[in-house]
């Protein structure tokens, strides 16, 4: 089976002569379907600009791009933005909501803007909401909405169009503990259900829940490895904590 | 601990009693404050009893002998498992710094190689605490009691970085 993401020999580079930045050198790196990566390290280390490349929001100065079995670092801007709205679900660390739109239609946008007939989008949506928490807060604007429920609104948002692989920049960076907890419980969820994700995070409870973890520094992979699945509990935990 | 610390100088080369606190000194800077004279050569005794160092005697003329320490396969074995050793019963700053100085001291392993097994295993202690909170309902005793154990392992990965900052070089 061919990886959802694909990346060879990605370099990009900012500046020239002495101000030469290597954000992202000679990178190779691959996603398989269905798998939840977490991309960690510290600021500058690139991390966020290799999203974006994987994105197809920016290019690479060299190297290639594969998503879903396409090469998407060649194409025009508009083929790009056809790959992102059909194949690609963004979540940032601000939301970046519609201010003016309700949770619901702030949701069902991508899928009409996709071709989807109005009622399909609205019945997917509102079945989004639901599955996310939020049944009853879908006539709400996000102004009224707490960051959490806005962080799943937006992560319905990102995955209204059944996306190939779920892109999230920092999604736990603007949450509480409380909050943070549910975006992670969501992942899980969707990772259930098949989803391939790879997130961005510098936070080490959210990169700590990940099967893979992927640390970067200076642009390059520094360490790469599988998290065996916990067999601990919580009363395992904490009879722990009495003794010391 | 001072067992460890001992052995693990005495890893990069054999030394003399004295020699060896010398260079205890130079490696441990202020945590060398707890190693005395007297202290030095107990250890030494203790750790040749139970066969982690041999002694040859030296004749030196007009002078008391002098002792040369060497590390057996036994001691050298204590030391790799005391450097790669992850479990950190309660995080033991002290212990794993002492780890990290003499292991670039006695060039016996890479500090930053220490960091990042150390960190390995934190990373699966914090993944174990925060799944075991996110099965619990919010706002239970669990879930208050689990987040102080996520925070505690999170400021001992924190730590780590600093670790890492330190002896990696990085600027």
């Amino acid at each position: 089976m061919s990886p959802v993401v694909r990346m060879i020999g990605v370099c990009k580079h900012f500046g020239k002569g002495e101000a030469l930045v290597r954000a992202v050198d000679s990178l190779d790196f691959e996603v398989s379907e269905g798998e939840a990566v977490m991309v960690t390290g510290p600021s500058g280390c690139g991390k966020s600009t290799l999203l974006q490349l994987m994105g197809g929001l920016d290019l690479p100065t060299a190297g290639e791009v594969w998503v879903g079995g396409r090469r998407i670092d060649r194409t025009s801007e508009r083929a790009r933005a056809r790959l992102r709205r059909e194949h690609v679900g963004f979540v940032f660390q601000d939301f970046h909501l519609m201010d003016e739109l309700t949770a619901l239609e702030n949701v069902e946008l991508p899928a009409l803007l996709a071709g989807t007939s109005t009622g399909r989008a609205r019945r997917r949506a509102s079945a989004l909401l639901e599955e996310m928490g939020l049944a009853d807060r879908g006539h709400h604007r996000p102004a009224q909405l707490s960051g959490g429920q806005k962080q799943r609104v937006a992560i319905a948002r990102a995955v209204v169009n059944r996306p190939t692989v779920l892109l999230a920049d920092e999604p736990t960076g603007n949450l509480d503990s409380v909050a943070t907890t549910e975006v992670l419980r969501l992942f899980d969820t969707l990772r259930a259900n098949g989803q391939t994700l790879v997130v961005v995070t510098h936070d080490q409870r959210t990169a700590a829940t990940a099967e893979r973890i992927v640390s970067l520094r200076d642009g390059a992979i520094v360490e790469d490895h599988i998290l065996a699945p916990s067999t601990v509990n919580a009363a395992d935990l904490l009879s722990g904590e009495a003794l010391t | 601990m001072q067992r460890e610390v001992v052995l693990a100088l005495l890893a990069k080369e054999p030394s003399h009693g004295y020699e060896l606190r010398a260079r205890t000194e130079r490696a441990l800077g202020p945590l060398a404050a707890g190693f005395n004279a007297g202290q030095m050569y107990v250890t030494l005794g203790r750790l040749e009893q139970s066969g982690l160092v041999t002694s040859t005697r030296e004749a030196v003329a007009e002078r008391p002998e002098r002792r040369t320490y060497e590390l057996t396969a036994a001691g050298r074995e204590r030391v790799e498992e005391w450097l790669t050793d992850v479990t950190w019963p309660r995080p033991d700053l002290t212990d794993f710094h002492l780890k990290l100085v003499v292991a670039a001291a006695g060039r016996l392993a890479d500090p930053v190689e220490l960091v990042s097994a150390q960190r390995r295993e934190l990373v699966r202690r914090l993944r174990d605490a925060q799944r075991a909170a996110m099965d619990e309902p919010d706002g239970s005793d669990a879930s208050l009691l689990l987040e102080g154990v996520v925070l505690r392992i999170e400021a001992d990965l924190t730590w780590l970085d600093a670790c890492e900052r330190v002896w990696g070089g990085a600027p």
